[in-house]
């Protein structure tokens, strides 16, 4: 894979660490409590466009968080579970997605220069810089 | 606090409160005397943790996030606690065996010996913990948070159960949010063209509205009857499920929105909207979406945690009338509401009808639901959008009186439909 496949996204830390993956994008906010199994991390939300996939091992891009205020008590016991996303990152703040992605210890990334939900597709290789709020990605095509 | 000066775990706490503002971009943490949040290990993971690593572990890691096990000191702010996994008054029924029962019972006695307050429930502010307008809380669940802020006009993000657990230790809370003057103005306009009356439709008309705003500040104006404490409960929880709101207003009866123009200060909406018919319409097809066998096995109410008053309305629609044999109906409500309604006779209603009126925890959050249900039925939206998606169930959605007449014929049929 070449350079010209590489697309590099700045913006701000919200959790630092360092970690790589396949992506799992989705346009639609997440729930956590009642929007997930956190012994899985698979979306259970029934109109949800996840649903049934799981984020296990993944670096999740998304809009943002949703419903119920269980939402980091759900992510936290993903993260024992063996089931947390490898890497966040989304495009708006709220408490329960920064406290979430606290808990989660999983390096994340808001606030970017180009929008991710465009630019990053499902099955990309992205890497999540969070100390330096960087999100580089190399497009699967 | 943050140096260890003031002992391990108020050390922990402060750290995540700074590692947790940091994530938001807060300039500063704010003080805080009233904090409503989770501590028990009631529901199924953490109790199995709690049974294996005792409740100062689970206090560390799920209030603190803190793997190193440090002992937890009394709160010391005033600090309520939410709904629990079970009742214990009912554990048999709700299918809990014995042994986490005692569990249960060991929390319980473990967050009262820290001086949270039992109240278990979603309702706080139905049962004695009623924040004035302007004071900064830090409180959990969602159809709280929503009612404290836009009802009574306290200040609160809606907080997680790590947050809460820091703020009940500290003190503290990011200042961000809603706690500043300027988050908390509106940004949708929404004009009412439609009468909404019952309970059921205040429920649609928050799903329809959370779903069109997601975590924005929407203001209804037109609201032409003002709606009582049970309706606004299970608006806002339903705003907060099918969207992230944590903040309303309706023109001309919530605190902040005495006119259209102090709602949402000196800005232009971002955004207008019409709710008529038809907007109800769309967000009652898609909270009975689930749904398609008539034949009722469960029905539910009490989501958020019934009031006095609704539990009088059940219990005229239920009086003289049983449940029927192939279904089953449970009530929930605060524990201090239960006892009213021991005294009132209203518990005694409902038990010769064949019903339960239960405490502490409701269907969703405990996992509890009759044996062998497939079918439920209810009266609160935010109960519709999450039961399916948790206990794999179909669930109907419907007014109050349709859900006692479901029970009574175990056949589904609405005044809405």
């Amino acid at each position: 894979m070449g350079d010209s496949n590489k697309i590099v996204l700045r913006g701000r830390k919200v959790v630092g660490g360092v970690a790589e993956g396949e992506a799992l994008v989705t346009k639609d906010r997440i729930s956590g409590w009642g929007g997930i199994d956190p012994r899985t991390g698979t979306v259970i939300e029934t109109r949800h466009e996840l649903r049934g996939k799981s984020f296990a091992g993944k670096v999740l891009v998304f809009p943002g968080a949703k419903g119920s205020s269980g939402w980091s008590s759900q992510f936290h016991v993903a993260r024992l579970a063996g089931a947390a996303p490898l890497a966040m990152v989304f495009n708006e703040m709220t408490t329960k997605i920064a406290l979430g992605a606290v808990v989660t210890h999983a390096p994340s990334v808001t606030d970017l220069d180009q929008d991710p939900l465009k630019v990053i597709a499902t099955g990309d290789w992205v890497k999540v810089d969070g100390d330096r709020g960087i999100v580089e990605v190399t497009k699967r095509s | 606090m943050l140096d260890g000066r003031e002992g391990p775990a108020r050390q922990k706490a402060m750290d995540l409160l700074v590692r947790y503002g940091e994530a938001l971009g807060a300039g500063r943490l704010v003080d805080t005397n009233n904090v409503c949040g989770t501590v028990g290990a009631s529901t199924p993971f953490l109790r199995d943790y709690g049974a294996r690593h005792g409740m100062d572990a689970v206090f560390s890691e799920f209030s603190l996030d803190s793997a190193e096990v440090v002992e937890i000191p009394k709160v010391s702010v005033h600090a309520s606690h939410l709904q629990q996994g079970l009742d214990p008054d009912h554990a048999e029924l709700q299918g809990i065996p014995p042994e986490v029962v005692k569990v249960y019972r060991q929390g319980e006695a473990y967050t009262m010996k820290l001086g949270v307050q039992p109240l278990n429930t979603c309702a706080p502010y139905t049962v004695g913990n009623v924040p004035k307008m302007g004071e900064h809380c830090a409180w959990m669940e969602s159809s709280a948070v929503i009612y404290i802020n836009a009802v009574l006009g306290a200040r609160t993000n809606a907080e997680g159960r790590e947050s809460a657990g820091a703020a009940m230790l500290t003190g503290k809370i990011p200042y961000w949010g809603y706690h500043l003057d300027q988050n908390r103005l509106g940004t949708h306009l929404l004009e009412l063209d439609v009468d909404v009356r019952s309970t059921a439709e205040w429920g649609l008309l928050g799903y329809y509205v959370g779903e069109m705003v997601q975590e924005c500040v929407p203001v209804l104006a037109g609201v032409r009857e003002a709606p009582d404490l049970a309706r606004l409960k299970h608006f806002g929880a339903a705003a907060a499920s099918s969207g992230g709101v944590e903040m309303y207003h309706l023109v001309g009866f919530t605190p902040e929105a005495p006119t259209v123009q102090a709602a949402f200060g000196n800005r232009k909406p971002i955004e207008s909207l019409k709710v008529g018919k038809a907007e109800l319409r769309k967000a009652y097809e898609q909270v009975n979406s689930t749904a398609k066998d008539p034949n009722v096995d469960y029905i539910m109410l009490g989501c958020p945690h019934y009031t006095l008053g609704q539990i009088e309305e059940a219990c005229r629609l239920l009086q003289g009338r049983r449940v029927h044999g192939n279904t089953s109906l449970w009530i929930f409500t605060p524990r201090a509401t239960k006892q009213l309604a021991d005294r009132k006779g209203y518990t005694k209603i409902i038990t010769d009808a064949g019903a339960h009126l239960m405490s502490d925890t409701c269907s969703a959050l405990g996992r509890v639901l009759p044996k062998g249900t497939k079918v439920a039925a209810v009266d609160s939206a935010k109960q519709a959008h999450y039961l399916p998606a948790i206990m794999g169930v179909q669930c109907w959605f419907g007014t109050t009186a349709d859900c006692i007449n479901a029970a009574v014929t175990g056949k589904w049929s609405s005044e809405l439909g």
